[in-house]
């Protein structure tokens, strides 16, 4: 088993025909995942050739009526990627993954609005991530995403990070060390987004395939601090963590839009503190992500 | 992106948010011209004058000052404050050096006051902040008398609500009926240009009541969120490239990350979280040993290989860099038009430090190979750790 997406994904691809949409359904198509629908509006009725023939829409709203499909990526440029999301949440869509960089904070806001009066029927990953993925051959894993599949490996460890490169970093740590994922996601490196820790391990705790977790952070914002609190309380699976950022400036923004220490608050030694005292390792270097939660899998046996 | 004080203080004109009357100016001339002006429009001699920089704290640095005599004096304080390092809790040592000004009426202060409106990450709400402790720094506030501060937060489908406004006016004891009226409809404007000039953040410190019960913003700071740069024509006349890091703006024109460091290893990765995780394990085995990351930069997942020559460059041209350390992770972005681009900077401009290279994910063997062939002197790395160790040796012997 995993989280979220597998077997059963019936995946769309909002801005399917655009640069970015087009190359990565491709790869998503040649992983195994399931792409049934395009949606680009006033191109519906056209085919996307990825390997294989994907239907164009010009709605989300006709696409999943049209294919049933239950999840949605989104490649749509900023200043469409709120209503992109927006519109996949009207159609019904259980999971919502947007990949796109450069959201507004205020378009963001009015989306989390939306989406906390949804109770729950739809979950949105993102935006400004790499996606999700688990692992799995054709049929059973499913990419969704721009994460580079080949450094996968099947397994029952759960990856949540708010950085790309850093949860590829872990990843690839983890399959050296012959250890598999059962499911990695990026929640994204924005300040106003969906999914956070505590809802992705909420999942990982309750998957029986997921026996132990590497949660990946960064400076700004307190959803580490909130991740803690929920392990210290509620998790009785193994975290092991990171937090990128201990040498980074206050009040400079570091890439992402929430990287930033705000007023003296987000810094990585506050962050490192909560997960601490919460019974989380915390990695000393970026390099010892995997050795770390092997070391504290092998300790709890 | 942040904005001056009179900029910020011109879009609140904009939203009716009462400013006191005021006018810019780059010169001694200028703040001269502005002080008579003032004093013709206002009847009283008095005027502040106040530096324009992109930091707080500018009264204590001594960048804001009183000419209670007229326009002699105010061109006195101007002379004095143009051109001085500014030094600020926020600036940093160096200070920032005043380039501009902002000349303004002076008012007859009743009371200080708080009104500030911020992203709040947790709640995913813009949160109104508001406290008597006006004039001081809010940080402290909240770290001494959180209890001072009010805050509410907006749910933005219905906006800033009437009663949470009027919940303000009653912590700033402004619930009377001279008042209440007058700030109600100052922060319902204020709600209305934080969103819809997509501010991350406003502040108005000090809030001022006069001795005549008029309420008036007597600073403005205003930082709006980069990713609505595109909707926002306008803010590119509101941008001052004199208080950017000159690097940092070549970076942001060719559409990469950087941040300077006053460290010696320059760093060229893809990624944010790779890109501060290479900061940090520099650090971890560099302390202690003289060696520190120069710069955060990141190069992006979509870069071609002109944006890394180019970062690469960048890195080259810095006189405080001792060794460059390359820490990619190749997903979109592939290992060999890295390559590509540092072997062409390289030759470009000559490789006189030692080079780092680590290369892992998509298309690493060619990546590899064109790094290999190039003649350079490069120190290849395993993993993050064998690459930062390489390069804390290379500096630190």
């Amino acid at each position: 088993m995993s989280i979220l997406v597998g077997k059963d994904t019936r995946l769309l691809v909002q801005g399917i025909t655009g640069s970015a949409g087009a190359f990565h359904s491709k790869q998503m198509i040649d992983y195994g995942t399931q792409v049934v629908a395009g949606v680009t509006p006033g191109r519906g009725g056209e085919t996307f050739d990825g390997g294989k023939a994907v239907p164009v829409f010009d709605t989300v709203a006709g696409a999943v009526k049209a294919t049933g499909a239950n999840t949605s990526v989104i490649f749509v440029p900023p200043p469409g990627a709120a209503d992109a999301i927006l519109e996949a949440f009207d159609a019904g869509i259980a999971l919502v993954v947007c990949i796109t960089e450069g959201v507004p904070v205020t378009d963001m806001l009015k989306v989390r609005r939306v989406l906390e009066g949804l109770r729950g029927k739809t979950r949105l990953i993102g935006p400004n991530c790499p996606g999700i993925i688990t692992p799995g051959a054709p049929g059973i894993g499913c990419k969704i995403g721009i994460m580079p599949a080949h450094i996968h490996k099947v397994g029952n460890i759960g990856v949540v990070s708010r950085s790309g490169t850093l949860t590829y970093e872990a990843v690839g740590q983890l399959t050296a060390r012959g250890v598999g994922q059962s499911t990695c996601i990026g929640i994204g490196g924005d300040p106003v987004g969906g999914m956070d820790f505590v809802d992705t391990l909420e999942l990982f705790q309750a998957d029986p395939d997921t026996h132990g977790v590497i949660l990946i952070g960064e400076i700004g914002g307190g959803a580490e601090e909130r991740a803690a609190a929920y392990i210290r309380e509620k998790m009785n699976k193994p975290v092991a963590g990171f937090i990128a950022g201990a040498t980074a400036p206050p009040g400079k923004r570091m890439g992402h839009a929430g990287a930033i220490i705000a007023g003296g608050k987000g810094t990585a030694a506050e962050k490192i503190k909560a997960l601490e005292a919460a019974g989380v390792r915390v990695a000393p270097t970026p390099s010892d992500m995997a050795d770390t939660l092997i070391a504290q899998m092998g300790s709890r046996k | 992106m942040k904005i001056h004080e009179y900029q910020a203080k011109e879009i609140f004109a904009r939203y009716g948010v009462p400013i006191p009357r005021g006018h810019a100016a780059r010169t001694v001339d200028e703040a001269e011209a502005a002080a008579k002006k003032l004093a013709t429009e206002t009847g009283s001699p008095v005027v502040v004058v106040k530096a324009q920089i992109h930091a707080g704290g500018r009264g204590k640095g001594g960048g804001v000052k009183v000419a209670k005599s007229g326009a002699a004096e105010a061109r006195e304080l101007a002379q004095k404050i143009l051109g001085m390092q500014l030094v600020t809790h926020q600036t940093g040592p160096a200070g920032q050096k005043v380039r501009r000004l902002y000349v303004e009426q002076g008012l007859d202060i009743a009371r200080e006051l708080y009104l500030g409106a911020v992203i709040d990450r947790d709640r995913r709400r813009i949160a109104f902040m508001a406290s008597t402790e006006g004039g001081v720094e809010i940080e402290k506030v909240a770290e001494e008398t959180p209890e001072k501060i009010v805050t509410v937060h907006v749910d933005p489908t219905v906006g800033l609500a009437g009663y949470q406004a009027r919940q303000l006016a009653f912590a700033l004891g402004l619930g009377k009926k001279e008042t209440l009226g007058k700030f109600v409809k100052l922060v319902t404007a204020l709600y209305d240009l934080v969103v819809r000039e997509d501010c991350s953040l406003c502040e108005i410190n000090p809030l001022v009541v006069t001795k005549g019960n008029d309420i008036v913003a007597l600073d403005g700071k205003m930082s709006l969120d980069d990713s609505a740069e595109f909707r926002h024509p306008e803010w590119h006349d509101l941008e001052d490239k004199d208080e950017e890091d000159p690097v940092e703006l070549e970076a942001k024109a060719a559409g990469l990350n950087y941040v300077s460091l006053d460290g010696n290893v320059g760093c060229l990765v893809n990624g944010a979280g790779l890109a501060m995780a290479t900061m940090d394990i520099i650090k971890h085995f560099g302390e202690g040993r003289g060696v520190a990351p120069a710069n955060f930069l990141d190069v992006g997942g979509g870069a071609n290989q002109e944006q890394v020559t180019k970062a690469f460059k960048m890195i080259l041209k810095s006189p405080k860099v001792k060794a460059i350390f390359v820490n990619i992770f190749g997903g979109i972005m592939k290992c060999d038009v890295i390559a590509n681009g540092v072997v062409a900077a390289a030759k470009e401009l000559g490789l006189k430090v030692p080079l780092v290279v680590r290369l892992e994910g998509t298309n690493v063997e060619l990546g590899r190979k064109i790094l290999g062939e190039s003649g350079l002197a490069i120190q290849a790395a395993s993993t993050m750790a064998d690459g930062a160790q390489k390069v804390v040796a290379a500096v630190a012997a």
